[in-house]
């Protein structure tokens, strides 16, 4: 990959936006209009080891195809899941993003995101290293994988009943 | 002069403390009582430290803890298991801080002692600094007692314990229940969670055994899951029973039909199974061992509670870490099968991942309850914990041992008067 890439360039730019309006719509409990923003086939998968490509063989904390991430929400909006009695609040950020890839059809998009949630008078923060796979479509962007590296995910977590 | 005996040994009072069916907060709170049980607890007693599988060649190793004390849980040349002391004989620095792997030695990182998988001191940088008085020999890695059941290595600092199988006593039969799980295959370990909670470690000791929980707590899981699995998980309204089983180890069936997962070969495959046994059967397996791999990839329908650390627990291990009063780290481990279908060992994994971890659709809501026990014990001291539950209804079980209903609280009072007579002697 060519390392001057210029931020400035459309792609990289698109694909930035993209990435923003999904962390907002998360933060903002946009949940339907977030469903959208995946392809049919797409996973959603937070994994437990370092370095895992082949996540289908391997233990996740999550790795949601649509309808687990349809159930992740209706568990979350229930109301009557006690961890999620109230939702954590969270804030997130993205940045540090790097075009890896580009062929026409999809791109590959790496990040960092730091995320603060805050619940019952206490905050965690996690910070984790973020991989795009979206897909470019007819009527937009889709995310087609979403891969989210905690930088401490083979370490004990809280639990997290929302959406990272 | 200062005894340090008598300062370090606060003097309780248990029978105040801890009923047949009840407890006061304060085993929930006080810093000096969990020192306590670190020391008459968990430096006395049999301690998983790990499955088998973990260490499966010559030179693996895991990291563990024996309380709070690191230990390396390694597998030496000659296949011999050792739980050696993660501490440097010569100025107490750990000689590993990775999880797991693959070694020939332990090397400290400050002056370079280094030791063998056995925990045998076998080089000493300028060791003419000690003018060849260095007793090497008496300066391995500190080794516990160790023994094996059925794949679970656990060791003890009590050279004086009964044999592991003693202790286990009755908890053995469903140990090995529990094992049918791998089908015929190798029992093996695939990866595992850990999760943290703000409360202290008898809170979730007390869970395993807790199926009175399981509608409320679980019931957004029960919702979200598919209709087969949520009347699977009807546990109250299943026949199922909990029983002490001695030395503070428990168990709580809550689906009778699951306990032996090598009968009933022939009852109907599980809509939600259909699909995975005919990927099985693709792969040229028989009819019998797809249907007795379906029959185990879910796992036992039973919770055995092994006092003080480790649960096995339907389909993973849950192994216990007390941190302080106040914090414990728990693991998820989840099982597979060694050299089986990959297909049934995937199917394993998301069955895992569904309820169990910190992103699963049960553990947050657990974590979550105990986290408030936590904080709720802060009010009224004087106000007892209770454990009473079907305590009228008990009867003699199977070992002479009581027995209750799949809500009774019995596994708790075991596991409390074991804690007592531990912390009593």
């Amino acid at each position: 990959m060519d390392l001057t890439i210029n931020t400035a360039h459309p792609t990289i730019m698109d694909a930035i936006v993209f990435a923003w309006l999904e962390a907002d719509r998360l933060d903002n409990g946009e949940y339907d209009e977030w469903l959208s923003m995946w392809t049919p086939d797409a996973r959603y998968i937070v994994p437990v080891e370092p370095g895992v490509t082949d996540f289908k063989a391997h233990l996740n904390y999550a790795y949601d195809d649509h309808a687990m991430r349809e159930k992740r929400i209706e568990r979350m909006l229930s109301g009557v899941s006690v961890s999620a009695s109230p939702l954590a609040v969270t804030a997130r950020s993205l940045s540090r993003f790097r075009l890896l890839s580009d062929d026409g059809e999809t791109i590959e998009l790496r990040c960092m995101q730091r995320l603060t949630e805050f619940r019952r008078g206490r905050s965690r923060d996690y910070a984790a290293n973020v991989e795009f796979r979206l897909k470019r479509e007819p009527s937009g962007l889709k995310i087609d994988q979403k891969v989210i590296r905690l930088i401490n995910a083979d370490h004990a977590l809280g639990g997290i009943s929302y959406i990272l | 002069m200062t005894n340090i005996d008598n300062v370090a040994t606060p003097q309780f009072d248990y029978e105040r403390m801890v009923q047949a069916d009840r407890a006061l907060p304060v085993l929930y709170t006080d810093p000096a009582l969990f020192d306590e049980e670190m020391r008459k607890i968990f430096s006395k007693t049999w301690v998983w430290v790990a499955h088998t599988s973990e260490i499966a060649e010559p030179g693996s190793y895991t990291m563990a803890h024996v309380g709070l004390e690191p230990v390396i849980v390694t597998r030496d040349r000659k296949n011999k298991v050792h739980v050696l002391v993660n501490r440097c004989r010569h100025r107490a620095s750990t000689v590993c801080e990775v999880h797991k792997g693959k070694t020939n030695s332990f090397v400290c990182p400050y002056h370079g002692w280094a030791y063998a998988l056995d925990g045998s001191l076998r080089g000493v940088p300028y060791e003419t600094g000690y003018a060849g008085k260095l007793e090497r020999g008496e300066l391995g890695l500190k080794a516990l007692r160790v023994e094996e059941y059925n794949g679970l290595i656990f060791a003890t600092f009590n050279e004086d314990i009964e044999p592991l199988e003693g202790f286990l006593g009755p908890a053995r039969k469903w140990i090995d229940l529990f094992m049918k799980q791998s089908a015929g295959y190798p029992m093996i370990t695939q990866g595992e969670f850990k999760f943290t909670f703000k409360g202290n470690w008898k809170i979730q000791l007390e869970n395993t055994t807790d199926a009175y929980h399981f509608p409320l707590v679980h019931k957004t899981f029960l919702n979200v899951t598919d209709a087969e699995t949520e009347d699977m998980f009807d546990i109250l309204n299943k026949g199922g029973w909990v029983e002490d089983l001695g030395n503070g180890h428990s168990v709580m069936v809550m689906m009778p039909e699951l306990v032996d997962l090598e009968e009933n070969l022939d009852a109907p495959i599980p809509e939600k199974f259909a699909e995975l046994a005919d990927q099985l059967r693709a792969e040229g397996h028989s009819e019998d061992k797809v249907r007795q791999i379906i029959r185990a990839v879910g796992g036992a329908g039973f919770n055995l509670n092994l006092f003080p650390n480790l649960g096995c627990s339907a389909a993973f291990f849950r192994v216990l870490q007390p941190v302080s009063v106040n914090e414990t780290d728990v693991r998820h481990l989840a099982l597979g099968m060694g050299g089986g279908p990959e297909v049934a060992n995937q199917a394993r994994l998301r069955i895992h991942e569904f309820f169990q971890g910190p992103m699963g659709f049960g553990s947050p809501d657990d974590a979550e309850v105990w986290d408030r026990v936590q904080h709720g014990a802060r009010g009224r001291q004087d106000l007892w914990v209770l454990f009473n539950r079907s305590l009228e209804n008990e009867e003699a079980g199977e070992t002479g041992l009581g027995r209750g209903d799949v809500s009774s609280e019995i596994g708790m009072r075991s596991a409390y008067r074991q804690w007592k007579t531990m912390m009593e002697a």
